[in-house]
């Protein structure tokens, strides 16, 4: 199952400038969040801060509080942090040098898995989650390179998946995939959130409101409004958000 | 921008088309009451042609909103008025099959009505009237007050036609008129009550626009 996070007054910058201010939101465990806003609205910056990503940089800076099940982040090894909350980019990244099964494998054997059937038996359950398994079954051996976009992105699911997080974070999976693609990973987003929690920033309106049950919208650093994801499409409260999703600026 | 532009454009078409239905349904109505009231057979068979136009420009209406909701993705305020103008539209449409209801009993009838029936009828169809200039009214200023006095305005409809009603039915076997003109009277009092209740519907469609509530006005 998948857990639940809730943030308290988040700040973040890059070097003086400060990219998120007083950020609260309770994030629900086996939900979709949609984050949705204008290019540098900080909605990056804010799921990057979910798993510690963001103070990776080395001019970044972060203040406040974020709990995973009400345990701080902060007080947890950012290895441990990365296990438990995955990542999933824009752009399929998949180890170009590694076959289809190591790109899975090797998140494993870090984690220190070393028996083999252990091993095949959960890239298998990797692939099969994020709905690939089929599709490269017979050819595990060849390099991810020869997928497709769209197969690669699955790849890169399935390689968060693997190490069995308990969120998922979605930094616009979908917007470098043709439709067909989209489509799929909309479905596998539908399928997975029974067992992970899932936060995903998107520029397509329609895909948050397809998959998302809350929505989030942000706007320059601040949490402009977050709502059940019907209610901020058919009747948003804040004007900002309405002007926002019917393209009146963005 | 531009496409928000052109979809801007198509809004403003969706709300003058609406607007313009609605000019022509009340018009056939007014003609409608006045074919009963004066007995005119010519006038009434000018409403029931004029119906296909009516009925025309509800699929007009129609059609836009569906190549909006195809194109566009409407959410929020813009989705709410192209759903809304939907609606509006059927019951501009319904409004004029009405009309058409009444053009038709004028036609059946064989005289025009007594002069105290077609007072009270006459009464009836002035407040009906006054419903559907302040439906449009309230849909063309986005008005939720205008929408909101519908309610009253109906239930004043409705005690005119319960009036007509007992009016036409009091007076036993002595009453003036054959008992099936009576019925026909009684009917058109029918027609112009359901008219008041689909102006109703329009005010609940233009504070859904507005709020994004539901709200019932009848």
């Amino acid at each position: 199952m998948g857990k639940s996070m809730t943030v308290r007054r988040l700040n973040a910058w890059y070097g003086a400038h400060q990219v998120l201010h007083e950020i609260d939101m309770d994030i629900e465990e086996n939900r979709v969040t949609a984050i949705i806003g204008p290019s540098g609205c900080g909605k990056s910056t804010f799921i990057r801060c979910l798993n510690r990503m963001h103070e990776t940089h080395p001019q970044a800076r972060v203040e406040g509080d974020i709990r995973l099940a009400g345990e701080s982040l902060f007080d947890l090894d950012p290895v441990d942090v990365r296990r438990m909350v995955g990542m999933v980019f824009q752009k399929p990244n998949p180890f170009p040098t590694m076959s289809i099964f190591d790109n899975i494998a090797i998140g494993l054997k870090l984690a220190g898995v070393r028996r083999s059937s252990e091993l095949r038996d959960r890239v298998e359950r990797a692939l099969r989650m994020a709905a690939l398994w089929d599709e490269v079954k017979d050819r595990l051996a060849k390099p991810a390179t020869a997928l497709s976009g769209g197969q690669q992105q699955r790849l890169c699911i399935a390689r968060a998946l693997a190490v069995e997080p308990e969120v998922l974070l979605m930094d616009e999976p979908a917007s470098a995939l043709d439709p067909i693609s989209t489509m799929r990973i909309e479905e596998l987003i539908e399928e997975i959130k029974q067992t992970y929690t899932v936060v995903i920033v998107t520029h397509n309106m329609q895909q948050a409101a397809r998959i998302a049950d809350k929505t989030a919208f942000f706007y320059q650093g601040h949490l402009i409004e977050m709502d059940d994801t019907t209610q901020m499409f058919t009747k948003p409260k804040d004007k900002r958000t309405e002007d926002y999703i019917t393209g009146r600026f963005g | 921008m531009q496409q928000r532009q052109a979809f801007d454009i198509a809004l403003k078409e969706l709300k003058l088309k609406l607007l313009h239905m609605g000019g022509d349904v009340q018009e056939s109505i007014r003609h409608a009451v006045a074919a009963v009231l004066k007995h005119d057979k010519a006038l009434a068979e000018r409403v029931i042609e004029r119906d296909r136009e009516v009925n025309r420009q509800d699929h007009e209406t129609e059609d836009l909103c569906i190549r909006l909701i195809a194109t566009q993705q409407p959410v929020a305020g813009d989705l709410r008025r192209i759903v809304a103008g939907m609606r509006l539209a059927v019951d501009l449409e319904r409004m004029g099959d009405l009309a058409v209801d009444l053009a038709k009993t004028a036609l059946r009838l064989t005289a025009p009505p007594a002069p105290d029936v077609a007072h009270h009828l006459q009464e009836m169809a002035q407040a009906v009237d006054g419903m559907v200039s302040e439906g449009l009214n309230a849909y063309v200023n986005s008005d939720p007050d205008a929408a909101r006095r519908l309610a009253e305005m109906d239930d004043a409809v409705d005690r005119d036609y319960r009036l007509l009603v007992e009016r036409l039915f009091a007076d036993g076997p002595d009453a003036s008129g054959t008992p099936q003109e009576r019925m026909l009277i009684a009917f058109c009092g029918r027609y112009l009550e359901r008219i008041g209740d689909h102006v109703t519907n329009i005010g609940e469609s233009v504070l859904y626009i507005l709020t994004g509530e539901r709200s019932d006005l009848n």
